[in-house]
């Protein structure tokens, strides 16, 4: 597949397998309120992944359109980031899960504005407004959860935590991007994490949690190495085009 | 824990904020955020009020009599006695 192909899928596949993880939420939600918010991001984050996709088959030449791309591949074809893939848990990691991912698609949407791929910058245009309200509602979450009762805060840095490992993997850069990063394709994704760095730190900080204090660095997914979450999650998301293949209602 | 919230939404410029409904919400803050994604999530407005609904004071439905039926005879009030010119608009 060719290297433009292969970016357009990192970006639909982290927009495509987190809008699946948050409708997960829907009507389970803490309250009615915060059900239609989580999937009013997961939509945003739907329409994202289409274009991305959509773009992804057109790049690649083989006649896969959007729907090809997401029922029809398996777990290792997937090239998503590991964090994006990971069960929700409780409200606070979700949140904790939505701060970091947010904070950085904010910051990369941001810089492929100016992408020299046409549909890439139109589709990060059109996003930063969405992405700015999505680390918005993450972030006065954070700060009410942790800041809030012990209960909450004990929680909250459980999220924190639990997530943090998995966001440096949102940073990396290889070959591929390199190549792309020269020709005004992609961002130097290494570039955003001191300013990400910076904003969740001071999140975390006015809402009384601790910056946990790990090297440690999740990695595989931009190859499609991934934890046995993202088969499960593919179950169910593929399930019914599977077996009723072109499905409409 | 969350509170009641009254929500008003102004649909566009010009015209004034109307009440939608009611949400519950921890603080102004994130009424305004909730309000904005159960109420405007199709475009239907350009601007929010959330009113704490402890906060508002209402009619008491015992003291309806006296409040509203005294108007129903005073057809003088409404202004249909003089010709409005046609250069007049927005009446």
């Amino acid at each position: 597949m060719r290297d433009e192909a292969v970016y357009a899928l990192r970006l639909g596949d982290d927009a495509l397998v987190l809008a699946q993880r948050l409708s997960e939420w829907s009507a389970r939600a803490p309250e009615l309120e915060e059900d239609l918010a989580l999937t009013n991001v997961a939509l945003d984050l739907l329409g994202q992944a289409r274009q991305l996709l959509t773009r992804a088959g057109e790049l690649e030449g083989e006649g896969r359109d959007e729907d090809d791309l997401a029922y029809l591949r398996g777990d290792r074809e997937f090239l998503n980031a590991l964090i994006v893939e990971q069960p929700n848990g409780d409200f606070a990691r979700t949140i904790a899960r939505q701060l970091m991912f947010s904070t950085y698609q904010l910051a990369l949407y941001d810089r492929l504005r100016d992408s020299a791929d046409p549909v890439i910058s139109g589709v990060a245009e059109k996003a930063v407004k969405e992405v700015a309200y999505h680390r918005d509602h993450a972030r006065e979450w954070t700060l009410r959860l942790g800041d809030g009762t012990e209960e909450s805060h004990r929680r909250m840095q459980e999220g924190v935590d639990w997530m943090w490992p998995l966001a440096a993997e949102l940073f990396e850069h290889d070959a591929l991007a390199e190549r792309l990063v020269a020709e005004g394709i992609a961002a130097d994704a290494r570039e955003l994490r001191p300013a990400w760095e910076h904003y969740v730190g001071a999140v975390l900080e006015e809402a009384t949690l601790e910056r946990p204090d790990t090297s440690y660095a999740a990695t595989g997914g931009r190859r499609g190495e991934h934890s046995e979450a993202l088969g499960h999650l593919l179950a169910v998301m593929q399930s019914t085009h599977r077996a009723y293949p072109g499905a409409t209602w | 824990m969350s509170e009641l919230w009254e929500v008003f939404v102004r649909s566009r410029r010009g015209l004034s904020h109307q009440h939608v409904g009611s949400l519950h919400a921890p603080d102004a803050r994130m009424a305004l955020r909730n309000a904005r994604d159960v109420y405007t999530r199709r475009e239907e407005g350009v601007s929010i009020w959330v009113v704490p609904a402890s906060e508002v004071t209402a009619s008491s439905p015992d003291e309806k009599d006296a409040f509203f039926d005294p108007a129903a005879d005073k057809p003088y009030r409404h202004p249909t006695f003089y010709e409005v010119p046609d250069e007049v608009k927005h009446l």
